[in-house]
C-alpha cells in the first residue's frame, strides 16, 4: 500500500497543489521576508539581508548601538501561551461535562444539541465578539443580570481586561472542544462501562479509569484545536481585551500595520509556527511511544 | 432458602414499547457451588434475567435475593456478582494484568495482595507470560480467559456468563467447556451460565433451566431434562427427538397403547409406559429419542416403516424411515452399521415403552 498509484496521485493532486500554492509558498515567502531589511514606510528592501528581525526578539539596541536583553516580546509570547492554556482548560472544563451529558441523551436530542453547538459558526466571528462587547460593557447585560440577582452592587468593569479576552476566546473555541470530545465519548463501547460497574467501580472511577482514558484521543484533539488557533487569536484580544494586553496575533498584525516592520512580523509569525510544530511533533512522539507500549 | 446463592421469585419485566413481556413471572433458585445454566432459544429472556441478577436491569415486579439479601435497588458495583460478557468487554487501554487487577483495585486491596492474586489468576487460567500484553494482542481464546480471570479475581459469590463461548470455534469451544467446568469446581463459585446451545448446557451443568418466551419451561438435572422432558417444547429443544402424531387407543394403569395418526388398525400400535392424563380417543404427540429406536425384523413387530435414507455422521448413522400415516422416524445406529440393503425396503422398528413420552397434542 506504500506505493502511489496514478489514481492516488490524481485524487490528492488538487489538495496538494492548493497547499503548495497557499500554504507552502507564502510560508517560504515569509521566511525570506524575515531575513530582509525593513523599508522605512512599510514593505521591505528586497535583496538586502539582515538578521535584525530575529535579534529584535530577544535584544534591544539603544541609541548608542549597544545591545541589551529585552524581555518584552518573550513576555507577550508567555502571555499568549498562558491565555491559550487557560482558554483550553476552560473549554475542557465546560466542554467535557457538556459532551458527557450529550452521550446520555437519545440520538434525537443529542443531534439537536450538536446542532446548537454549531449554530455560532453561522455568524461571523467579528459580529459575535461585538455582541460580547454589548454583554460585557459597563451597564451591559451581564452587569444588569448580576445586579438583578443581587450578586453585585456595581458594574464589574470587565470589558477591555484579560478576563473579557478569556471569556471571548472560551466562547469562540468551545465548539472545537465539544465536538471531538463528544465524538470520542460516543465511540466508547457502552459494554466497557457496564463491565467497569460490574467489577465494582463507582461512577467517579468509571469516569477516571475507563471513560476518560478511552476518550483521551478526542480530548487531545480538542485541546490542540483550541490551543493552536487561540495562540494566534487576533479578534478577541483586540475587541474584548481592548488591545491593551497584546497577544502574539495582535503583535504580528501591528508589525504589518502601524509599526511597518514586515521582517519582524514575519519573524514573529515564524517563531510561533516553529514552536507549534515542535510541540505537535513532541505530542505525536509521546503518543506513538504510549501506543507502542500498549 | 439459606443455601440458595441466587433466589429469583416472580420476576416480571416488560421493556418500554414491547408488546410481550421479556420475562413473565420467573421463579427459580440457584444453589451455592452450582453450575446452573439458563438455556433457551434466542430472545427468550436469558440475557435480561442475567442482567437483572447483575443489577443492570430492574424487575417491574418480583424480587431477586443474592445470598439471602434482597437486591432491590443495589447498583451493579455493590453486588457480590461479576459478569463474563459475550463480547468479553476487556478494557483495551489496560494490559492483561491491569484488567485482572481492576476489580481488586476497586475493592481497595493492598498492592501486594493484588499482585499475588493476579499472578494466581494468570496461572489458573494459563495466561502466564501474557501479563503485559494488551487485549488486542491476544487470540479469542486468550481474551476469553482474561475475561474469566478478571471476573473471578475478586472471588464473587456468583459468576454470570452470557454465552461466553459463542464467539469461539468448535474445537476451542469444547476445550473451554471443560476448562469452565474445571474452574467452577476448583473455585467453588456459583456459575450462572447462559447459552442457546443445548449440547453445551447438558455437558457442563449441574442443573439447567429451559426457557421460552420469558418463562421457565423446566428446571432439572441434564439427565432429567433429556430423559423426562416436561413438555413438547423441551423435548424438541433438547437433543434429537422423533415427534409422532398419535391417538390414544387404550389405557392400562399408568401405561397406554397408541396408534399412529393416519395409520390403519393393523399397524403402528405403540405401547407407552407412562401415558400421563391422556384418555382413549385423545390425540397426542409421542416423543422418542432416535438412539432408543432399534431396527428389528419386520415380522417381529407391528411398527413398520419404509427406510428412506441413511445419513452417515461419523460416530453414528441416522436412518430415516417413513411410517404409516406419513410421520418420519429416525433411528440412530452405530456408524459402521451397513444399511444400504435396507433402503427402499419395509423394515421393523422397536423401542421400549419407557423410552416414549406422550404429550397431549
Ligand atoms: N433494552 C431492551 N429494550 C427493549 N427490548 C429488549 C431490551 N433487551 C431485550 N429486549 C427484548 O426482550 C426479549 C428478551 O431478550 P434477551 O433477554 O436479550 O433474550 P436472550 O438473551 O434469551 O436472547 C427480546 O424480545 C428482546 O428483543
Ligand atoms: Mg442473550
Amino acid at each position: 500500500m506504500n506505493e502511489l498509484r496514478p489514481r492516488d496521485i490524481a485524487l490528492t493532486a488538487p489538495a496538494a497543489l492548493f497547499l503548495v500554492a497557499f500554504m507552502v509558498a507564502p510560508l517560504l515567502l515569509m521566511v525570506y521576508v524575515s531575513t530582509l531589511e525593513r523599508a522605512p514606510f512599510g514593505g521591505v528592501l528586497w535583496g538586502s539581508h539582515t538578521a535584525v528581525a530575529y535579534e529584535k526578539l530577544l535584544l534591544e539596541r539603544d541609541l548608542l548601538g549597544a545591545l541589551s536583553f529585552n524581555s518584552d516580546y518573550i513576555a507577550i509570547f508567555a502571555r499568549s501561551f498562558r491565555l491559550a492554556a487557560i482558554t483550553t482548560a476552560l473549554t475542557l472544563a465546560i466542554g467535557l461535562p457538556t459532551a458527557l451529558y450529550m452521550t446520555t441523551l437519545s440520538p434525537r436530542r443529542a443531534a439537536i444539541i450538536l446542532f446548537l453547538v454549531t449554530v455560532p459558526f453561522w455568524t461571523n466571528l467579528l459580529v459575535r465578539n461585538f455582541a460580547w462587547i454589548l454583554i460585557l460593557r459597563n451597564g451591559g447585560q451581564l452587569d444588569s443580570l448580576l445586579l438583578w440577582l443581587g450578586i453585585t452592587s456595581q458594574p464589574l468593569d470587565i470589558l477591555y481586561t484579560p478576563w473579557a479576552t478569556g471569556i471571548g476566546l472560551t466562547y469562540s473555541f468551545l465548539p472545537f472542544m465539544i465536538l471531538p470530545v463528544y465524538v470520542a465519548l460516543e465511540r466508547i463501547d457502552r459494554r466497557l462501562i457496564e463491565a467497569a460497574f460490574d467489577l465494582g467501580a463507582d461512577r467517579l472511577r468509571v469516569l477516571t479509569r475507563v471513560v476518560l482514558p478511552l476518550a483521551m484521543p478526542g480530548i487531545v484533539a480538542g485541546a490542540v484545536l483550541v490551543f493552536v488557533p487561540c495562540l494566534g487569536a487576533y479578534v478577541s484580544p483586540e475587541l474584548l481585551g481592548g488591545g491593551k494586553s497584546l497577544m502574539i496575533g495582535n503583535l504580528v498584525q501591528a508589525q504589518f500595520g502601524a509599526s511597518r516592520n514586515w521582517p519582524f512580523g514575519a519573524a514573529l509569525a515564524l517563531v510561533l509556527v516553529l514552536i507549534l510544530l515542535l510541540s505537535l511533533a513532541l505530542l505525536a512522539l509521546v503518543r506513538r511511544r504510549a501506543e507502542r507500549l500498549s | 432458602m439459606t443455601d440458595a446463592a441466587v433466589a429469583i421469585s416472580s420476576v416480571r419485566k416488560t421493556f418500554a414499547g414491547a408488546s410481550q413481556p421479556a420475562l413473565g413471572g420467573v421463579s427459580l433458585d440457584i444453589l451455592k457451588n452450582e453450575f446452573f445454566t439458563l438455556l433457551g432459544p434466542s430472545g427468550c429472556g436469558k440475557t435480561t434475567l442475567l442482567r437483572m441478577i447483575a443489577g443492570f436491569e430492574n424487575p417491574d415486579s418480583g424480587a431477586i435475593l443474592l445470598d439471602g439479601t434482597a437486591m432491590a435497588r443495589t447498583p451493579p458495583n455493590r453486588r457480590p456478582v461479576n459478569t463474563v460478557f459475550q463480547s468479553y468487554a476487556l478494557f483495551p487501554h489496560m494490559s492483561v494484568a491491569q484488567n485482572i487487577a481492576f476489580a481488586l483495585e476497586m475493592l481497595g486491596r493492598p498492592r501486594d495482595a493484588i499482585r499475588a492474586r493476579v499472578a494466581e489468576m494468570m496461572r489458573l487460567l494459563r495466561l502466564d507470560g501474557l501479563g503485559d500484553r494488551r487485549p488486542a494482542q491476544l487470540s479469542g481464546g486468550q481474551q476469553q480467559r482474561v475475561a474469566l480471570g478478571r471476573a473471578l479475581a475478586p472471588e464473587p459469590k456468583v459468576l454470570l456468563l452470557d454465552e461466553p463461548l459463542s464467539a469461539l470455534d468448535l474445537k476451542l469451544r469444547k476445550e473451554m467447556q471443560i476448562e469452565l467446568k474445571r474452574l467452577q469446581t476448583e473455585t467453588g463459585i456459583t456459575f450462572v451460565f447462559v447459552t442457546h446451545d443445548q449440547e453445551e448446557a447438558l455437558t457442563m451443568s449441574d442443573r439447567v433451566a429451559v426457557m421460552r418466551g420469558g418463562a421457565v419451561m423446566q428446571i432439572g438435572r441434564p439427565a432429567d431434562i433429556y430423559e423426562r422432558p416436561a413438555n413438547l417444547f423441551v423435548a424438541e429443544f433438547i437433543g434429537e427427538a422423533n415427534l409422532l402424531p398419535a391417538i390414544c387407543v387404550d389405557r392400562t394403569g399408568h401405561g397406554g397403547t397408541f396408534r399412529l395418526a393416519g395409520a390403519s388398525d393393523d399397524d403402528g400400535a405403540i405401547a407407552v409406559a407412562d401415558a400421563g392424563t391422556l384418555a382413549p380417543g385423545q390425540t397426542a404427540t409421542l416423543v422418542v429419542r432416535p438412539e432408543r429406536v432399534a431396527l428389528v425384523p419386520a415380522q417381529t413387530t407391528r411398527l413398520r416403516g419404509q427406510a428412506r435414507e441413511a445419513v452417515y455422521r461419523g460416530s453414528d448413522l441416522m436412518l430415516h424411515a417413513s411410517l404409516p400415516g406419513g410421520a418420519m422416524l429416525r433411528a440412530r445406529l452405530p456408524g459402521d452399521a451397513d444399511v444400504t440393503a435396507l433402503i427402499g425396503q419395509v423394515t421393523g422398528f422397536a423401542f421400549p415403552g419407557d423410552a416414549v413420552r406422550a404429550f397431549a397434542a
